[in-house]
């Protein structure tokens, strides 16, 4: 484990509040989901589940045929295609045309896809103003943070830390009834709204036989963000892809479900291009930019490939009883919990945090939950192979390898392992209960030590399992 | 630009080649209920409801007018091109605004106005959900920027849910550039997961079944 991660960890884990704020918010989301996913309210979820992970394997397996269909479409009804390969590129793009069109003003709304690019530093690295319009990600832009949950991007803020926020960088009252921050939110930012020469967007599906970008909310920002500006651009990931439009009657019943517990949310806006000859109003200009960034890596993986099935629900995040503890921020990147442990070391390598597909109890709960069907406890074993087999060809942690041979060795002979377990509970624990860690000296050294820093076993029983079942 | 090196990459890494045909995807999936126009117009209603729009029948256009009158007591509005909403004479109501097709001049007003007034294109029974197409009848803002939002739908708009709205129309991007689906009022949860009403779209919203 990083120090970086290390640190991070143990400092969610000692802050109370924090550890409420997590456990309430998804708890709550848990909540809603039984509801919605229940017999009664979706009898056919698990149909539709199955259903969507053979669309996007057939999507994914068969990638380049719709990404050239979705540009054809895109291209028809006016609309322009991009291919960018890293942030760079996405940033070059949205810099150059905001320039031919003397544009200084920017909303955003919410999109992961974006924020795996950092392109609102970019952009305003080059003085340009670019706002994010969903009051959570508002909220984390003005206290300069990255997203805690892929769906309630500020749930570890309380409404205290908004009002002082608030009032610290927009000048207003402190105020702390959540309806007015709400309000001083609305006021603020429909302002630049009403103002801005592009809207960004991120897209929850790209429509290949349409030609449309899919984004689903429930505030409004993304319908005002993708209507109100003369130009919209929408950042995707290429994986985003869906065939057919009649697919999104089964991905849209699974989505909102999954997500909030939500049949449909609030709003879901389906874009296929410009504005058309006689529409009233509506961007003038649309551009669908598709962002590989690490995707095509992964693409190559056969085994690995389902990765790319997901579609940001953040069920997995909810359930997973490590991301419960140890929150958001202490993943390394934009993506937290289960499908961030999976997919960090796929995008960025798996050299970035080698110690990620570690962070999970392996208990599945996950892969249970999951919309789409993605098996992400088994992709976390095969990343946790190759992140051993990668640690064997260089030689490092020798002395871990060998603990484990001798285990290994140890629970293949009887005799021993029963010697073994006799001297064990000769260990009496320490009086914080404590076991492992209060044995002799032998447990103080480094690399035993950092093991047992995050582990300990409950004390062995006076008599073993084995002696008991002999006695019967 | 990239376009030719990610798509070779996505080649190489699937395996395949350039123009290389596909298997067809899997068949699609649309169940659509079998549900008579009454259990649907009640589905819709009971659906609004839950979600905390506000849900009204009415026999007649004389009726629908005298309703959305009795919600505007003389508040603005701003009225879409909707031929429905002439023919039950809403436009022509004393506080109404209509017939715009200048796309600076209705925002401004959109802006400022505090209803404004739709038809749907479809409505959805199963989850009170509104279909709008953008097109010379319907705008985007209307419906968006006011802080109330008013629809007067027939009752022969309303589908039994999505499963019907794909099948009645699998490519819609054929007839807009816009379908926008409205569910209930603008809301977020996103401070302390405490639910706000309103916050960038309208945070009260009526759906008026004639019919």
């Amino acid at each position: 484990m990083s120090a970086a991660f290390d640190e991070k960890v143990h400092n969610t884990l000692a802050d109370a509040n924090l550890q409420l704020a997590i456990y309430r918010a998804t708890a709550r989301l848990i909540d809603h989901r039984k509801h919605a996913v229940a017999a009664a309210a979706l009898p056919d979820y698990q149909e539709l589940r199955t259903q969507a992970n053979a669309i996007k394997r057939h999507t994914i397996d068969h990638l380049d045929h719709y990404l050239e269909q979705f540009e054809g479409n895109v291209t028809s009804h006016g609309g322009n295609v991009i291919y960018c390969q890293d942030a760079t590129e996405v940033a070059d793009f949205v810099l150059g045309l905001a320039k031919e069109r003397g544009a200084r003003l920017i909303v955003k709304s919410k999109s992961m896809t974006t924020e795996e690019v950092d392109l609102n530093e970019r952009l305003e690295h080059h003085k340009l103003e670019s706002v994010e319009t969903d009051l959570g990600e508002y909220i984390l832009q003005l206290a300069h943070q990255r997203p805690y949950h892929i769906v309630a991007p500020a749930l570890h803020l309380t409404r205290y830390d908004v009002g002082d926020l608030f009032a610290r960088t927009l000048g207003v009252a402190n105020e702390t009834v959540v309806e007015k921050q709400t309000l001083i939110a609305r006021t603020v930012l429909r302002q630049k709204f009403l103002a801005a020469d592009i809207g960004i967007s991120g897209a929850n599906f790209l429509v290949a036989d349409s030609g449309a970008v899919l984004i689903v909310e429930n505030e409004g920002n993304a319908r005002l963000t993708t209507s109100a500006p003369k130009i919209h651009i929408a950042v995707a990931g290429i994986e985003k892809l869906i065939p057919r439009a009649q697919d999104l009657a089964v991905f849209l019943k699974l989505l909102g479900r999954s997500a909030t517990g939500q049949a449909l949310t609030v709003y879901t806006s389906f874009l296929s291009g410009p504005r058309r000859p006689g529409e009233i109003d509506g961007p003038e200009e649309f551009y669908v930019v598709l962002l590989d960034n690490g995707r095509t890596k992964l693409l190559a993986d056969r085994e690995k490939r389902e990765s790319l099935y997901c579609i940001r629900c953040g069920a997995c995040l909810n359930h997973c009883p490590v991301y419960r503890k140890i929150g958001g921020h202490s993943f390394p990147w934009v993506y937290s919990g289960p499908i961030g442990a999976i997919i960090t070391p796929q995008f960025l390598g798996i050299e970035h945090e080698p110690s990620l597909p570690f962070a999970s109890s392996l208990c599945g709960a996950c892969a249970e939950v999951c919309p789409v069907k993605i098996d992400i406890p088994k992709v976390l074993l095969d990343l946790r192979a190759e992140v051993k087999q990668t640690e064997e060809r260089k030689g490092e942690n020798r002395l871990e390898r060998l603990a484990f041979k001798i285990w290994a060795w140890v629970m293949c002979h009887p005799r021993i392992y029963e010697l073994a377990a006799r001297v064990a509970a000769g260990v009496a624990p320490a009086e914080n209960g404590k076991w492992l860690r209060s044995a002799p000296a032998v447990m103080n050294l480094p690399p035993v030590r950092a093991w047992l820093s995050q582990r300990d076993l409950p004390p062995a029983p006076a008599k073993s399992f084995r002696e008991l079942w002999r006695k019967r | 630009m990239s376009r030719e090196a990610i798509l070779n990459t996505v080649r190489t890494a699937l395996g395949r080649s350039a123009g290389q045909g596909i298997a067809g995807p899997p068949p699609v999936r649309l169940r659509v209920a079998e549900m008579d126009g009454e259990t649907r117009v009640a589905g819709l209603l009971r659906a609004v409801e839950a979600l905390a729009g506000k849900a009204r029948r009415v026999a007649t256009r004389e009726d629908a007018r005298a309703y959305v009158s009795a919600v505007l007591g003389g508040k603005t509005a701003v009225a879409s091109n909707a031929p429905f909403l002439r023919e039950c004479g809403i436009v022509d109501l004393p506080s109404v605004q209509s017939g715009f097709t200048n796309a600076a001049e209705l925002r401004a007003l959109c802006a400022t106005a505090d209803v404004g007034i739709t038809s749907a294109d479809y409505a959805l029974a199963d989850t009170g959900t509104l279909v709008m197409l953008a097109s010379p009848a319907e705008a985007r803002l209307i419906s968006l920027l006011p802080p109330v939002h008013i629809a007067v739908v027939p009752k022969e708009r309303v589908l039994s849910g999505l499963d019907e709205l794909f099948t009645i129309m699998p490519l819609p991007a054929a007839r807009t550039s816009s379908m926008v689906l409205i569910t209930g009022p603008s809301r977020t949860a996103d401070i302390e997961q405490i639910l706000v009403r309103g916050v960038h779209g309208p945070g009260e919203i009526h759906v008026v079944v004639v019919g």
